[in-house]
């Protein structure tokens, strides 16, 4: 498959060879003759300029540093032999097979898995009967209520954990990450809380939703959200009802979930919130009710007519600011880290990237909003694979925990305490802090947070805890040699030597072997003495996933 | 549109003015410098605190977890109706410490340690504490505290401040809320993260900038791997303090920076906590943990807030009476408390440490057939240093003006913080609440 850069107007000042890689950095607005590039950012990096160029990475240069690339940026990283098979059938193959859930077996949870009645609403009786000891002042009684509904929400906080750990496991075993890793970027994009809507099972439904459409039609997810239960509580268009529409919804579908800061106004807002009206659920399913929907005309982004809430979500998917938006989101969370997002605009950025991103945003907008074409593009691009890209994403705490289990195949211990562990570094999944998600990239680390992420590495490789050892640490250890494998068939010979397995496992696991890390086992090889041998490569993992660097993807 | 102007989403203003800085606020080390030596210097120097000066002032928030019995605490032996509603675990007008100038008002009579404070001036007593629509949930009540919000879906209430604080929110300069401005290159004075004790960081400190640090115990904030094999305690040294040369900013430079910074602290904390107190405490959960604020208060550390937890307080069944679980709480939190401040004073630094304890509701009015309390609302709080206004504030919430059972409200939750942040913290409590309470004098006429 020939893969030529699209033509497209909006990329026509910008050249696409890589040798004309400086030229990228002259703002797409005006052109100078001669450019002169930029200073560096930093002395590191005097090299060169970044790429802005979308065309195909060339097969030649597709090696195994870009196959662990790619398998860290769309799934949650890889072990040497999937580094080596990705490597060895180049861009267009490997980027094929990331993408397309059908390269791998998937399965669909069981619908019985979590009990959906905890938090049933209470029904018509017990209503009833809950009214009459109000009106009583039946003390005894609304204790009893009392004590019921403290002890269903014990019982609903339980499952909640249990939906938690469920989908920590999904994410370490199946054979499709990125669709995983999809479901985590829709959850941050379409944040919903259960602090704020407590009810787990919702919030298992919304999972759901996210993982049918993890890979599928952005506007399907738009159609999908403004039905499901969890959204519509959390953002209390629940209530929402013809002369008393609560704006929540309408704003954040604009603002956060499709269009940005700037691409709309107040007065579409309240038009919007009026089209929504009357959109609820009942139990598990979504209600439209037709009694509480404003069935009047209304203005939204320009057009007029007696709008619900279908027909706000289409007047949405018209905006040009979709594609960009939503492409941006994309770019900052598998790419490279961008300034804040809550506007689609991007003059502000570097030549390079504002090609790369609306390159993007075309290709979103001519795909009518399917995902498969945009990361197949993006994954498949130079720019994806730019020295300015490649390590310098700071993982988030599940991209670290699911990728240490992944990529080196450590035994997973105990789902609890790295759920808890999540928690501890800043994401504990189903509680994002607000309807905006996560903020990502150095927002993860501070000081308190550098030492969770070593000690869950610790915790992971020896089953050691902060203090003392998991009970079952003697019964899961950790056996690494297996990762040596693939060095022992290229060069065999050089697993049995500690300075040729230090420079291995670090390109393995941070991307490169920068010569005082190397020093640093060294170090540790020459006091344990005696060679390679599973103590000595846990003591250098244990050292590697403890340096800043194993931060990064 | 300039969210600013909408006063319906005041809160979003915190979103948006701590965002556009959060990834950068923590580049700079709270320890500043970027080479150990110039830490080592630093180290040998101190980093000692200037007292009187308003930017070492100290908050330390107390939660007592589980819902405290606030009639259990603050007895109103003075009405009828207090001994009706508890035949069994009421405390008599004899057993109840008397508090002057209160008619009718006692503590608790395991708390002699917290009369002792109030009658040295050391101690407020706010009354009948609470907010609107009060909610009965562990959970979600914790949550409105937490987030000085009724819907309690934003940051932390002590976040936000130290997002406002350090980032300069509303300073102009780089606070603009939709990130239309850069913030500024190079160093920018930051103060150090609140610490919490305890195994995770309470929402109230979770701001949008603001990432609060949180260890059990000293000994837990520190790497766990050199505990595998004495040989890799050096190399881990090596590569954690390596810093970033030059000063360059991509997210390695960062991370470099962030993990010597880690270095440092972790040695400061653990050396902090590992000298002996000038006082003893008592041996509970609280004292401890209390007892860990007063060295790193000692050692100097920059940090504006801490924030301890006792938890316990949930007494659905055999609470007692003047004896008893509850009263064993009480005299554990009174205990506590006294041993923080003869330690603070004794540093010399109790001028500078102002103490407020909260709980996420109080009990109901009648006791249960068990022999406890079950969920109620309004309850006091307490404020303790030499600055505060001694004495008991407001009125005891009437217990026959009931609602369905409970207790009203007489002082919401939100103007006590309001007075602890303009008067004390000296920040724009309207900025950091998102609403303007009408704060409660907290302090002592100067």
């Amino acid at each position: 498959m020939a893969d030529s850069p699209k033509s497209n107007p909006a990329t026509s000042t910008a050249p696409s060879s890589p040798a004309d890689a400086t030229a990228l950095r002259t703002p797409s607005s005006e052109v100078r003759p001669a450019p002169t590039p930029s200073p560096p950012p930093s002395p590191k990096r005097t090299e060169k300029t970044m790429t802005g160029s979308m065309a195909p990475i060339a097969p030649k240069n597709f090696g195994y540093e870009q196959a662990r690339h790619l398998l860290w940026r769309a799934g949650f990283g890889g072990t040497p032999v999937q580094i080596q098979t990705l490597a060895s059938w180049g861009p267009t193959k490997a980027v094929e097979y990331v993408i397309d859930p059908a390269n791998a077996p998937g399965d669909r949870p069981r619908a019985d898995l979590f009990d959906k009645n905890i938090m049933r609403e209470p029904s018509a009786e017990e209503r009833k009967a809950y009214q009459a000891a109000r009106q009583k002042q039946d003390e005894d009684a609304l204790a009893k209520f009392r004590v019921e509904q403290q002890r269903r929400q014990g019982q609903d906080r339980q499952q909640i954990s249990e939906v938690q750990r469920w989908w920590l496991k999904r994410m370490i075993e199946t054979p499709r990450p990125l669709e995983e890793k999809m479901v985590l970027f829709w959850h941050g994009h379409f944040a919903t809380s259960y602090r704020n809507i407590e009810n787990s099972f919702h919030m298992y439904l919304q999972n759901e939703l996210f993982r049918k459409n993890a890979l599928g039609n952005f506007g399907d997810l738009l159609y999908g959200i403004i039905r499901d239960p969890a959204m519509l509580k959390y953002l209390n268009n629940d209530t929402s009802r013809k002369g008393k529409a609560n704006e929540n919804l309408a704003r954040e579908i604009m603002e956060l979930f499709s269009l940005g800061i700037g691409g709309y106004t107040e007065n579409d807002i309240k038009e919007g919130a009026r089209s929504l009206t009357g959109y609820t659920f009942k139990d598990d399913t979504f209600v439209f009710e037709k009694n509480n929907h404003d069935g009047g005309v209304k203005t939204i982004l320009g057009r007029t007519g007696a709008f619900d809430g279908d027909g706000f979500v289409k007047i949405i998917l018209e905006q040009q600011g979709v594609s960009r938006f939503i492409t941006r989101k994309l770019y900052h969370n598998f790419c490279a880290e961008l300034p804040p997002l809550e506007r689609a605009d991007y003059s502000d950025l570097p030549g390079p990237q504002q090609a790369a991103l609306r390159d993007l945003a075309s290709t979103f907008a001519s795909s009518k909003y399917e995902l498969k074409p945009v990361l197949r593009r993006l994954f498949l691009s130079q720019h994806f694979y730019d020295d300015k890209v490649m390590n310098e994403q700071i993982k988030g705490p599940t991209q670290l925990v699911v990728g240490a289990v992944r990529s080196l195949d450590t035994p997973v211990r105990d789902l609890s305490i790295l759920n808890d562990a999540l928690d501890l570094m800043g994401q504990n999944l189903l509680f994002p802090p607000s309807v905006k998600g996560w903020d990502g990239g150095r927002s993860w680390i501070n000081t308190s947070t550098m030492f969770v992420r070593q000690n869950i590495m610790a915790f992971l490789l020896t089953g050691k805890k902060p203090r003392g050892y998991d009970a079952n640490a003697d019964e899961m250890k950790y056996d690494p040699m297996p990762l040596l494998a693939e060095m022992a068939k290229a060069n065999p010979g050089s697993e049995k030597d500690p300075a040729a397995v230090a420079d291995y496992l670090l390109r393995l696991t941070i991307g490169t072997a920068p010569q005082q890390s190397k020093e640093a086992l060294a170090s540790l090889s020459a006091k344990v003495g005696g060679g390679v041998s599973r103590e000595l490569v846990i003591g250098y993992l244990l050292l590697i996933t403890a340096m800043p660097e194993y931060q990064l993807c | 549109m300039d969210l600013h102007n909408s006063p319906a989403f005041t809160r979003r203003k915190f979103l948006y003015g701590g965002l556009t800085l959060a990834s950068t606020a923590w580049t700079i080390p709270a320890f500043l410098g970027s080479s150990a030596d110039a830490m080592a210097g630093m180290l040998a120097d101190g980093l000692s605190s200037t007292p009187g000066v308003d930017e070492d002032r100290i908050l330390v928030v107390v939660q007592l977890g589980g819902g405290n019995d606030g009639l259990n605490t603050v007895i109103p032996y003075g009405m009828d109706a207090y001994y009706k509603a508890r035949g069994g675990i009421g405390v008599k007008p004899n057993e109840a410490l008397k508090l002057t100038e209160a008619d009718g008002i006692g503590l608790h009579t395991r708390m002699t340690a917290l009369k002792e404070l109030y009658d040295n001036g050391l101690a407020s007593i706010i009354q009948g504490v609470g907010y609107p629509n009060p909610d009965r949930s562990h959970f979600k009540s914790m949550d409105i505290w937490q987030t000085g919000e009724r819907d309690a879906t934003g940051d932390g209430w002590l976040g936000r401040y130290i997002d406002n604080e350090c980032c300069g929110y509303g300073k102009g300069e780089s606070g603009k809320p939709d990130g239309s401005k850069k913030p500024a290159a190079g160093p920018m004075t930051a103060i150090d993260p609140p610490i919490a004790i305890g195994r995770t960081a309470p929402l109230a400190l979770q701001g949008r900038a603001t990432k609060p640090v949180s260890f059990e115990s000293a000994d837990l904030f520190r790497w766990s791997g050199e505990d595998i094999h004495e040989a890799l305690k050096e190399p881990y040294h090596d590569l954690n303090r390596r810093g970033a040369s030059g000063g360059g900013d991509t997210n390695a430079d960062f991370l470099m920076r962030t993990a010597l910074d880690a270095q440092i602290s972790s040695d400061k904390i653990r050396k902090a906590v590992g000298q002996k107190s000038l006082v003893t405490y008592p041996g509970n959960e609280l004292g401890r943990q209390l007892q860990m604020v007063g060295a790193m208060i000692r050692a100097g550390l920059k940090t504006r807030v801490y924030y301890v937890t006792l938890g316990g307080f949930d007494t659905h069944s055999g609470q007692g009476g003047a004896q008893g679980r509850h009263g064993n709480l009480l005299a554990n939190f009174a205990d506590s408390i006294k041993a923080f401040y003869a330690d603070l004073k004794a540093q010399g630094n109790d001028s500078r440490v102002l103490t407020m304890s909260f709980s996420e509701f109080g009990r109901r009015v009648a006791q249960n057939a068990s022999g406890g309390t079950d969920h109620g609302t309004a309850a006091p709080m307490f404020l303790f240093g030499p600055m505060v206004r001694p004495g008991v504030i407001g009125a005891h919430p009437s217990l026959t003006d009931l609602d369905q059972g409970d207790l009203k409200y007489l002082i919401d939750f939100r103007s006590v913080y309001a007075g602890v942040l303009e008067q004390w913290l000296k920040a724009d409590s309207k900025q950091v609440l998102g609403e303007t309470f009408k704060p409660v004098v907290v302090l002592k006429k100067a």
